[in-house]
């Protein structure tokens, strides 16, 4: 039996360990990315499921997010008499913050899922063993083209949701509740800088490492009997989620 | 040859293999019998160091393949095919895929001459016209031929099987045992056969290995292992509850 103290320590340097072997997994990940045979036909698999498959998700949430900070955004900035901003408001919120963050949830739950999903199962039937036993790296083979599609993907798909967002802001904003629609792209132009969209970019790009890295890693370590696809798939989604959020303060803390 | 030396392996704190020493002769059949829960396919998976042991080592034509480094591993492991317990076809391709995996990944092929090789290794185990169907398409014994045809369609020059014919009716069973014997005699590999499957196994098995408590308790050719006297052999060739092993 362990005393209290001891007990912080294990945790302590189990919980050390583990953070090492994820890093290490991550390398590895890249390492095999670049070493030959090029698995160009796999990444541009990976791309049509991460991508184009969260497609439909990602245009419904941005239209209906758009609408509700149109409507929101509306009613507040009307009690300052400054209805005219809700363009640069709707633009920079969306740019910023919104878009990188709910298109990566929306990837998580739609495509993260069903990757720890995927190769947990691989893992219980020995799927992954049998690509050892093949001389083929399974890294390689399963994890480094879905995180080089997820780091192409989770841009494309982040600056759709933008673009469908600030439209369904325009339609709810301009076209039902009256504001002008210069004032609502002219506020736009003059609020928004490269900046803005850069901040944006850089946080997709690194929510689609993080979904594709936790996901991969958690169906890769996935405890080798029938509870532990469904525990690596739980396990993989939450800590995405928690993971999104954290990291997205670090950056829009870097990034102001 | 494929020599396992003073191999020790222990999963926490529970130690499962403890010191083992056996040697796979050159285009002989050996099968590894012992209890379940025993360590024969924790013995298996460190034949082409799918698990690393503690200690000791695996000697692959004089090489301990426990040292290799990924690339030295990765050639050492094209000399293996490995039937799984659950045939482990990867489960997003076809059976005709599956087979096609090893010949894409590693002969340099051209599309015609795949299909040529693969088409002959599906009808070396009855699966001619089968290709189509996915792994879960098809029944258990099936999947077993699949994985057969898999594991050979490189020829390699050892074959490890882990239970191949496990969760099978007797007679596909030992039509499984028949195609084993069918593919030695033409392939001529080494071969290493995990298995519950006694007294059938013996039929295709040129040496036997019985495996209790951690150790090689008895290993030598079919025809003495069957006559021996050791009093754990003949405990588990009789299926006996009652000796020197404990069963509950």
């Amino acid at each position: 039996m362990f005393s209290p103290i001891g007990q912080i320590g294990r945790y302590t340097i189990e919980y050390t360990a583990a953070t090492g072997r994820t890093f290490l997994f991550l390398l590895s990940a890249f390492a095999w990315a670049f070493r030959p045979p090029s698995r160009v036909r796999l990444i541009i698999h990976h791309i049509r499921t991460i991508g184009v498959e969260s497609l439909s998700v990602v245009i419904l949430s941005g239209v209906f997010t758009g609408m509700v900070m149109g409507l929101q955004g509306y009613y507040s900035l009307r009690k300052f008499n400054a209805e005219n901003f809700l363009g640069s408001a709707v633009a920079l919120g969306i740019l910023r913050e919104l878009g990188p963050v709910l298109s990566a949830f929306m990837v998580t739950g739609r495509t993260g899922s069903a990757m720890a999903a995927e190769i947990a199962s691989m893992k219980v039937t020995e799927q992954i063993d049998a690509l050892y036993s093949m001389a083929i790296n399974p890294i390689q083979y399963l994890v480094s083209p879905r995180i080089l599609a997820g780091l192409i993907s989770m841009p494309l798909l982040t600056a759709i949701f933008d673009v469908v967002a600030i439209y369904g802001a325009f339609v709810v904003g301009v076209q039902l509740l009256g504001v002008s629609s210069g004032s609502y792209f002219a506020g736009m132009e003059l609020s928004v800088v490269f900046k803005d969209v850069l901040s944006g970019f850089l946080k997709s790009v690194s929510f689609g490492l993080i979904i594709t890295w936790i996901c991969c890693y958690k169906g890769f370590h996935a405890p080798p009997m029938a509870t532990g696809v469904g525990q690596a798939t739980t396990e993989s989604v939450v800590l995405c989620f928690v993971m999104i959020l954290v990291w997205n303060y670090f950056m829009t803390s870097i990034m102001l | 040859m494929i020599r396992v030396v003073d191999l020790h392996r222990a999963f926490g704190r529970q130690e499962v293999l403890k010191g083992i020493n056996l040697e796979l002769e050159t285009g002989k059949i050996t099968t590894i019998i012992g209890g379940s829960g025993s360590g024969k396919t924790v013995l298996l998976k460190h034949l082409n160091a799918l698990l690393l042991p503690d200690r000791g080592g695996v000697l692959v034509d004089g090489k301990d393949i426990t040292k290799l480094r990924e690339t030295g591993l990765n050639e050492m492991r094209r000399k293996f095919g490995v039937l799984f317990q659950g045939a482990a076809l990867l489960d997003s391709m076809t059976i005709f895929d599956n087979v096609a995996f090893p010949v894409r990944e590693h002969l340099k092929l051209k599309e015609p001459e795949i299909e040529k090789k693969v088409n002959e290794s599906l009808a070396q185990v009855g699966l001619a016209g089968m290709g189509y169907k996915y792994p879960a398409e098809v029944s258990g014994g099936m999947k077993k031929r699949a994985g057969l045809a898999r594991a050979l369609v490189t020829e390699p020059e050892i074959m490890l099987f882990d239970e191949p014919t496990t969760g099978l009716d007797p007679l596909l069973g030992k039509s499984i045992h028949q195609l084993i014997r069918k593919m030695h005699a033409k392939f001529n590999f080494t071969g290493a056969i995990v298995s519950h499957d006694i007294p059938e196994v013996f039929r295709i098995s040129d040496r036997v290995a019985l495996l209790a408590n951690g150790s090689i308790i008895e290993a030598g050719s079919t025809e003495e292992f069957i006559a021996s006297k050791n009093p754990v052999v003949r405990q588990f060739l009789q299926v006996d509850t009652e000796g020197p092993i404990t069963v509950l």
